[in-house]
């Protein structure tokens, strides 16, 4: 590390020629407005949830997208009401979300970090195909099989159940792709000799040694199966039928379709005010999570 | 040690991200494996005996009003069990049903069908005719339009639950603002459509952006048959004399743009009924609830008059939408589902659903003073279902949807939707429609001319 050098940096004079630029010195103003239109781009639906979650039914249609109605504020009676409707279906869908996320996120990530590690640090036979089939499994998205899966769950009596929507849930070719390269790169195979010299059995090492030096992946895997399975709604769509098993994203847009039923009970104002009930687990799970991910990696790039 | 840097973790992330985006076609092909059927017929004292032995049904409908109906029935059956399930509105609910019937489980007791699509499950022999059951002596309890709409062949594959009489409705401030006289014939209904968009280039006398059922309604009050179906052999024809009827008036409209840009169902057309921008809607009679609860700016504003008409003083109409409960040939307790069909559309259903706001099909209903005397608070108070019944007793009759009309909707978009928003003509683009229907049809083994 270079010492820095105190002096300060407004009156320039001081400025020795010797000291490399520092990175704070490089602005751009072209950078600065492309990030900056970026972060509009992204914010504005965002802003535009927010808005218009505070707007009754009628209020939506008549007042301008991106501002307040004048004079109704209805986000407390739309939170309210989103709850109640239909006997409170909304909590059961959010219940059904949060139970399909920890078992479906968590194991899958789980399993990506236990078969990453073995892929990674041990030899066996077939372990080039091994490889192929995963990598070849990346490239396939899940919706392309879920109606072979949903035929295949059907045969086994599995369908409208939890399981439908958990199982397929708990393979994440990308998550044990990922752990694969991780584990290959952040723990040294010496580390993993050395504790077997000093006695440790496989799985004290796995639990002891390498999932705290895997934080950081394991994080960024769980971050993003836990976005996937979420935000899941094709295969929840075709294999569910019955709306008490539904999760969020099926159960809201089952609300938004009554709109285009005859009779049917038109509700974009609870439609709006449940999808931004829904984004705000995930928020805070990104929130809470990018702390783990952003010190880890620093960790990792800091060589003794 | 090579560093995994955050860089490369984001490579990777996108990868991810963008293989989920490749979405698949859900491929719901028809059903062709018929069970055969039981032949076995069913007696009222069978069904008698099942509602009153009990049991489990599963009903699959996205029907609103249908709730109230399973929490009466039970209260009368109460060794009934009914599972009621929206398992999608409409073409969705079909693609599940196909899953369902292609994979042999999972198959409801009961399932909604739409008269459009009805045929389809009847000639895929996946429905069951219910004159096994006796159907057929309901007859005259059921208006002639939607009871035409559930035969297919010598059978009966479902009990109409509600239907969609046409009408015009109106947004009668913005007629009177504009002194503008509510069309009686289409040909009004185009000057109209000019003076109302040369006095507000914002407002438009109706939406349209292609609707494959609003179109097919048009040709049938207008007299045309394009779709006759005789078993397997098919005809379409979509440039007879009623088709032409429809071209006329409708290619004027897309081409001096006197049609709003906006999709039915959309939140804008929620917001267009609401704020006067979309001045008609000529429609089926179960659109009052959507008025009430979508666009409750327009109350008080909208009236319904009888649909225009094709030749001055004329008082024909047709149907658009509505619904039939069906029976699936897999049923578990057919018996016990045909008593629920009977009790929710033909028994003491109907007048819970008419309660709650549906448009019945059965005649007792429709003939009803208290129900011909229900003045509509969001129509001004008018008495508009006087309108809706004189509308279901004029129904041109004789039309029938193909047997493969939920394909042939699905693909309306790509060819007669082209002349809605290009320079397609109107009948180019039915001609195109009436190849593609016509070339699928053959390629499920029917004859079609």
């Amino acid at each position: 590390m270079t010492t820095m050098v105190t002096a300060p940096e407004r009156t320039g004079t001081h400025k020795s020629p010797l000291t490399p630029r520092k990175p704070r010195n490089r602005k751009s103003v072209v950078l600065t407005l492309v990030t900056g239109i970026a972060l509009i781009y992204s914010l504005i639906p965002l802003v535009w949830l927010l808005i218009n979650s505070t707007k009754t039914q009628d209020g939506l249609a008549s007042s301008f997208g991106l501002w307040f109605d004048d004079g109704h504020f209805a986000l407390w009676d739309n939170i309210r009401e989103t709850l109640t409707y239909n006997d409170g279906i909304f909590v059961r869908w959010l219940g059904n979300t949060l139970f399909y996320v920890i078992v479906g996120a968590g194991g899958a990530t789980f399993l990506a970090v236990l078969a990453g590690y073995g892929l990674a640090k041990f030899d066996f036979p077939g372990k080039k195909g091994v490889f192929a089939i995963v990598i070849g499994a990346v490239a396939v998205p899940g919706t392309a099989l879920a109606v072979p899966t949903f035929l295949m769950f059907s045969k086994m009596g599995l369908t409208n159940t939890p399981w439908a929507v958990i199982i397929p849930s708990l393979i994440t070719p990308f998550g044990l792709y990922l752990m694969w390269t991780f584990t290959e790169q952040a723990i040294p195979t010496e580390i993993i000799e050395a504790a077997r010299v000093d006695g440790a059995g496989e799985f004290r090492i796995f639990f002891r040694l390498a999932v705290p030096l895997l934080a950081p992946g394991i994080v960024t895997v769980l971050l993003f199966s836990m976005v996937a399975t979420w935000n899941n709604y094709f295969l929840p769509l075709i294999m569910l039928k019955d709306p008490d098993w539904y999760p969020l994203t099926v159960g809201l847009n089952a609300w938004n379709a009554q709109a285009q039923t005859a009779g049917g009970d038109v509700v974009f104002n609870l439609v709006i005010t449940g999808s931004m009930l829904t984004i705000l687990p995930l928020l805070a799970a990104f929130l809470l999570l990018q702390r783990y991910w952003q010190s880890g990696l620093a960790a990792g790039s800091v060589k003794e | 040690m090579t560093t995994f840097t955050r860089r490369r973790l984001l490579g990777l992330a996108a990868l991810a991200t963008a293989t989920t985006l490749t979405l698949a076609a859900c491929g719901g092909g028809d059903d062709d494996s018929s069970s055969g059927t039981s032949g076995t017929t069913v007696s009222d004292a069978d069904v008698t005996a099942a509602l009153q032995k009990g049991g489990n049904l599963t009903v699959w409908a996205w029907e609103p009003t249908l709730k109230q109906v399973v929490a009466n029935f039970q209260k009368t059956y109460p060794n009934v069990k009914i599972n009621l399930v929206n398992a999608g509105t409409g073409n969705d609910q079909y693609t599940a049903l196909q899953n369902a019937f292609a994979a042999g489980s999972g198959i409801p007791d009961v399932a909604q069908i739409e008269y459009y699509a009805l045929p389809q499950f009847a000639l895929g022999k996946s429905i069951t005719d219910l004159n096994q059951m006796g159907a057929s002596s309901l007859k005259a309890d059921f208006s002639p339009g939607p009871w035409a709409s559930v035969q297919s062949g010598s059978g009966t594959f479902g009990l109409p639950m509600d239907s969609g009489p046409m009408a015009m409705f109106y947004n009668k401030d913005v007629f009177d603002k504009y002194k503008i006289t509510v069309p009686t014939t289409w040909t009004e209904f185009l000057d109209a459509a000019r003076k109302l968009h040369a006095a507000d280039p914002k407002a438009y006398i109706a939406n349209d952006t292609g609707d494959a059922g609003f179109v097919t309604s048009l040709i049938w009050q207008a007299g045309g048959k394009p779709y006759q179906v005789d078993g397997t052999n098919v005809t379409i024809n979509l440039n007879d004399a009623g088709s032409q009827e429809f071209v006329k008036v409708w290619q004027a409209l897309i081409s001096e743009k006197l049609l709003a840009p906006i999709s039915s169902w959309s939140d804008q057309w929620y917001q267009g009924l609401g704020n006067g921008s979309i001045a008609t809607l000529n429609t089926g009679a179960w659109m009052p609830a959507n008025f009430t609860s979508g666009a409750p700016a327009g109350s008080g504003k909208w009236r319904v008059a009888a649909l225009p008409q094709w030749t001055a003083g004329g008082t024909a109409s047709a149907e658009n939408g509505g619904s039939s409960l069906a029976i699936p040939e897999k049923s578990s307790n057919k018996a016990l589902a045909y008593g629920f069909l009977k009790y929710a559309n033909d028994g003491d259903g109907v007048q819970t659903r008419v309660d709650n706001g549906a448009f019945p099909a059965t005649v007792k209903q429709l003939d009803s003073a208290a129900f011909l005397n229900t003045e509509f608070k969001y129509f001004g108070g008018q008495k508009a279902n006087e309108i809706f019944a004189a509308s279901s007793k004029n129904v041109t009759p004789g039309w029938s949807y193909l047997p493969f009309q939920v394909y042939a909707n699905s693909i309306f978009n790509d060819s007669v939707g082209k002349a809605y928003v290009s320079s397609t003509p109107l009948a180019d683009g039915l001609k195109a429609w009436q190849d593609q229907s016509a070339a699928y049809g053959k390629e499920q083994g029917f004859t079609v001319k």
